[in-house]
């Protein structure tokens, strides 16, 4: 067992995990952050992102130890206030979402694309989200969240 | 019953989703969320080989392993379970239905049969024992393939049958052989319907809690059934059926692949009772691929007869259908849900169809996206357009010329189509198309040589979905009923509690539901709450699968809401001292005719909790219940195009425009009904061009993780250009129809016709699925030659 420190939604947590314990189910598990969803695991799928220190990425591929010292941002921590965030938001309205089961590591990714292209085309918007797998939408209605958070 | 004339407020609005502020927020109920105290981990041992006797399965090791409670072979539970896994439709009088223990006890009979399991105090020690069972195999021969597995020397999946061949079924209508002979033309086809992984994202998850006091259990599982899994699995358990709660919480979607009721489900429920403590298994990718329903995998012989004006007269087909190694729920019936449609929307008058079902060493086959009627238009399509190519004529023109015109219309196969406009649809796609233009477009790519050709193809199409009339079901031995139930209960605050027997995993049946009531009712939306997939809550439910929940469940509560506003009438008059003729009703208010004098529903509903002032003899309480049988199926249609860029240097297909054209009947949600369009055609264009589920020799799956089967992502797949007709369904009261599956029925015949349509430079006729570079390419070769 090792013990690591982690921020996760700007709480502070120190934890005692195994070297092999993925930092997916560090969250789900030991954090009780559920948001987070796993969906395959092979880090094809995406349903499991998270930031972190701000960049997306998968935590079925993360290991828990390594995210140790760094800030983990879920979809818990995502809406301020009470209030969603514009991206989330965007999904409410765009209809970007039926299950809901792959939406919090599609809206992270989004998050995290819209922070370095806040002006996307649909093209890019289309291969930003290359390693996220909707299975309900057909990704339409998803494209046109992003292009709504990105002019919200 | 009275009919109430309802001001509509939200019904056929894009009313945004109530489902979603809590998806959003990860405010989930997944089961895998779930954690309960001396909560244990299910692991389950699989065999690697395809076909093997099981000699010796030893668990002695995994016993002494750390953190592990229990584990059992498959033949130290044997006795234990009351019946096999649930296998609800034995379509012919002698279907084999096979034993189906939820674990293998004396051979494996594909690659992930179950032949151990393991109860351990966490995920990872589960996991970690399950690799310590030692199991003593002996490889037996395999089969795969669905024709190799009816040759007289092919493996037997099932020693206690003398073949695998598991029924034949059939239906015969019209002087079908003197239709053939006496036809001026025939096309005959042949196309392979490959097998597909449905890959909702979230993978299964079942976890049990045990209430020793009272012998109940309560089942959390991630399915689309939660009732018809209460009913069957009281039978494998021998858990009574008062004894066994069932509740589906979120569920992260299904297509078919939680319509069924698995072996981990009866699993967990009896290593729950055998230890007294909570038992959870949590499903992993690459375990779904071999632990969960497959879809498809047929071959389909087709054959068409037709005058020389191309007017079909008859309709020829046989089917060679995969069943995988066991009948799962509904495997039997999958491809049948097809046998009606097989000459799609075309007046024919001889309809000749034949299934053979056959057992092979593979995952079994079970309901996928459209089931049946998938396969169905893709052959009458493909076939369609083969037709039109043999008789120089536009794939429009022929289908023009054969369209059903006239509703309602019955079938040559038997049934009645209740509404439609095919010529409607049609139009309304080739103008949003720009038809002409794209052949124009097509015709110069073709006459300058242009390495980029353009495919254009159709399907026009039509579906029965609704499922479904019970006395239907009954004729074609379905073990169960069609029908569905909603309960509207006015509680006296003024808020309506709605429980529905529907289960959605994505559909947005809160929100569609609440816009039913809230108009019919006449109460904000807010005020409106849907209670779902809870078997104790609502004990009344034939849940969700075969675009059934709003032309099934939806109708319930329409009518539900009508016995509602009945009795409240009855209150209302008898409070205002009028006749109840007297009453008109709007928006959820009751006015006396000609005066300012009225009473709310909501008021009314306080009134009935009170009891202080009712008729004589009226019950307290505003709620009622209504069970709805459907008289007929659904019938949604309509017009795909899909066009397709093919490089014919390196055979890539891209899909560059998807047209669709829907007729749905009323639409409730447009929004949310998109929404299930886009999903479905993704579902359908992926068949058409990426997705294939591939057995090697010795029949381990080859596409064993979604590394190597490929579900699209957002680069795929190009925007769907929507529109619709409206046919209103004179069957139900809304004039409401399915509209789940429909995209996923019309888009790989649209696609793959754009394929072919897209190669006839080089006299390419066919391709399989999915037409991936290298099949598309080769064929460009092969058409040179």
């Amino acid at each position: 067992m090792k013990r690591i420190g982690i921020t996760v939604n700007g709480v502070r947590h120190e934890a005692e995990v195994e070297p092999r314990q993925l930092l997916v189910y560090l969250l789900r598990e030991q954090l009780g952050l559920t948001g987070t969803t796993v969906g395959c695991d092979t880090s094809s799928c995406g349903a499991c992102t998270v930031l972190l220190d701000g960049e997306s990425v998968k935590s079925c591929t993360v290991l828990a130890v390594q995210a140790d010292g760094y800030e983990v941002t879920t979809i818990e921590g995502l809406a301020e206030n009470g209030k969603l965030h514009p991206v989330q938001e965007a999904f409410h309205r765009s209809h970007g979402l039926q299950c809901g089961y792959c939406t919090p590591g599609m809206v992270l990714a989004t998050v995290s694309f819209l922070a370095e292209h806040p002006s996307p085309s649909e093209e890019e918007i289309r291969h930003a989200l290359e390693g996220n797998l909707c299975r309900c939408t057909g990704y339409q209605k998803i494209v046109e969240a992003v292009q709504a958070a990105a002019t919200a | 019953m009275a009919t109430t004339e309802t001001k509509t407020t939200y019904i056929g609005s894009p009313v945004e989703r109530k489902e979603d502020a809590r998806l959003l927020r990860g405010d989930t109920r997944w089961v895998d969320n779930m954690t309960l105290p001396g909560m244990l981990w299910l692991a389950v041992v699989r065999s690697p080989y395809a076909h093997a006797k099981i000699k010796k399965v030893d668990v002695s090791r995994a016993l002494e392993a750390e953190g592990v409670v229990a584990a059992f072979s498959g033949a130290e539970l044997a006795d234990e379970w009351a019946g096999s896994l649930p296998c609800a439709w034995p379509v012919t009088g002698d279907c084999r239905i096979p034993m189906h223990r939820p674990l293998a006890t004396d051979k494996a009979r594909y690659a992930g049969d179950g032949v151990a399991v393991v109860v351990a105090e966490s995920r990872a020690l589960a996991k970690d024992a399950a690799e310590l069972v030692d199991v003593d195999y002996e490889p037996l021969p395999v089969v795969t393939d669905v024709e190799e597995a009816l040759a007289d020397s092919a493996p037997l999946v099932h020693d206690e049958y003398d073949g695998n061949r598991a029924y034949t079924w059939t239906l015969q209508a019209g002087e079908i052989d003197t239709l053939f002979s006496e036809a001026a033309v025939t096309v005959k086809e042949r196309y392979r319907q490959q097998r597909l992984i449905p890959n909702a994202i979230e993978p299964r998850s079942v976890l049990v809690q045990p209430t020793p006091a009272t012998s109940e259990f309560t089942m959390w599982s991630a399915t689309q059934v939660p009732h018809i899994a209460r009913v069957t699995l009281s039978g494998t358990t021998g858990i009574p059926e008062t004894k066994l709660r069932v509740i589906a919480p979120d569920v992260g979607g299904g297509f078919g692949s939680k319509l069924n009721v698995y072996a981990e489900e009866a699993l967990c429920l009896l290593l729950a009772r055998r230890l007294g403590l909570p038992v959870k298994w949590t499903e992993e990718r690459s375990e779904n691929y071999v632990a969960t329903i497959h879809g498809r995998d047929m071959i389909q012989e087709i054959e068409l007869a037709a005058t020389e004006e191309g007017k079909i007269t008859a309709v020829r087909t046989r089917l060679t259908a995969a069943m995988g190694a066991y009948m799962q729920l509904v495997s039997p019936g999958i491809p049948l849900l097809g046998a009606w449609l097989y000459a799609g929307c075309y007046d024919v008058q001889g309809y000749d169809f034949e299934c053979v079902g056959v057992f092979t060493n593979t995952t079994p086959t079970d309901a996928y996206r459209g089931a049946g009627r998938p396969e169905a238009t893709y052959a009458i399509e493909r076939t369609v357009d083969a037709l039109a190519r043999k008789l120089g004529k536009d794939p429009v023109e022929i289908r023009r010329l054969n369209f059903i015109s006239e509703f309602p219309a019955t079938l040559a196969s038997g049934l009645e189509i209740d509404s439609g406009n095919f010529h409607a649809s049609l139009d309304k796609a080739l103008e949003l198309a720009g038809y002409d233009d794209l052949r124009r477009e097509q015709a110069e790519r073709r006459e300058r040589g242009d390495t980029k050709q353009l495919g254009i193809g159709f399907s026009t199409y039509v579906e029965m979905c609704g499922l479904a009339p019970s006395r239907i079901l009954g004729a074609i031995r379905y073990g169960a009923g069609g029908w569905d139930a909603a309960t509207v209960r006015c509680l006296p605050t003024g808020t309506v509690q709605v429980l529905i027997g529907t289960s959605p995993h994505g559909q947005g049946h809160v929100t569609t539901f609440s816009q039913i009531v809230a108009d019919q009712l006449g109460v904000p939306i807010e005020n409106v709450e849907v209670l779902h997939g809870d078997t104790t809550v609502i004990p009344l439910g034939m849940d969700t699968y075969g675009s059934r929940s709003l032309a099934v469940g939806g109708v319930a509560l329409y009518h539900a809401t009508e016995k509602v506003i009945a009795k409240a009438r009855r209150i209302v008059s008898h409070q205002l001292e009028v006749a109840e003729d007297d009453l008109e009703y709007a928006s959820g208010r009751f006015t006396v005719k000609g005066t300012d004098r009225s009473m709310a529903v909501t008021d009314a509903a306080l009134a009935a909790w009170t009891a202080h002032n009712l008729p004589d003899g009226l019950e307290p309480g505003l709620e009622d219940t209504y069970v709805y049988d459907p008289p007929n199926f659904s019938w949604p249609g309509g017009c795909h195009i899909a066009v397709v860029e093919i490089d014919t240097e390196t055979g890539a297909v891209e899909l560059d425009r998807y047209v669709a054209v829907d007729d749905v009947g009323t639409v409730i949600n447009p929004m949310i009904v998109d929404g299930q369009v886009q999903g479905g055609i993704a579902q359908g264009v992926a068949q058409a061009l990426y997705e294939e589920a591939v057995y090697d020799e010795e029949g381990n799956l080859v596409t064993g993780s979604m590394i190597n089967y490929l579900v699209p992502s957002a680069v795929e797949l190009p925007n769907f250009e929507l529109d619709r007709t409206e046919s209103l369904s004179p069957t139900n009261p809304m004039g409401v129809k399915g509209v789940g599956e429909t995209g996923t029925i019309a888009s790989t015949a649209a696609v793959m016709n754009a394929v072919v349509d897209g190669l006839a430079p080089f006299d390419v006729t066919d391709v399989d699925m999915p037409a991936k570079p290298e099949r598309v390419w080769t064929a460009i070769q092969e058409g040179r030659r």
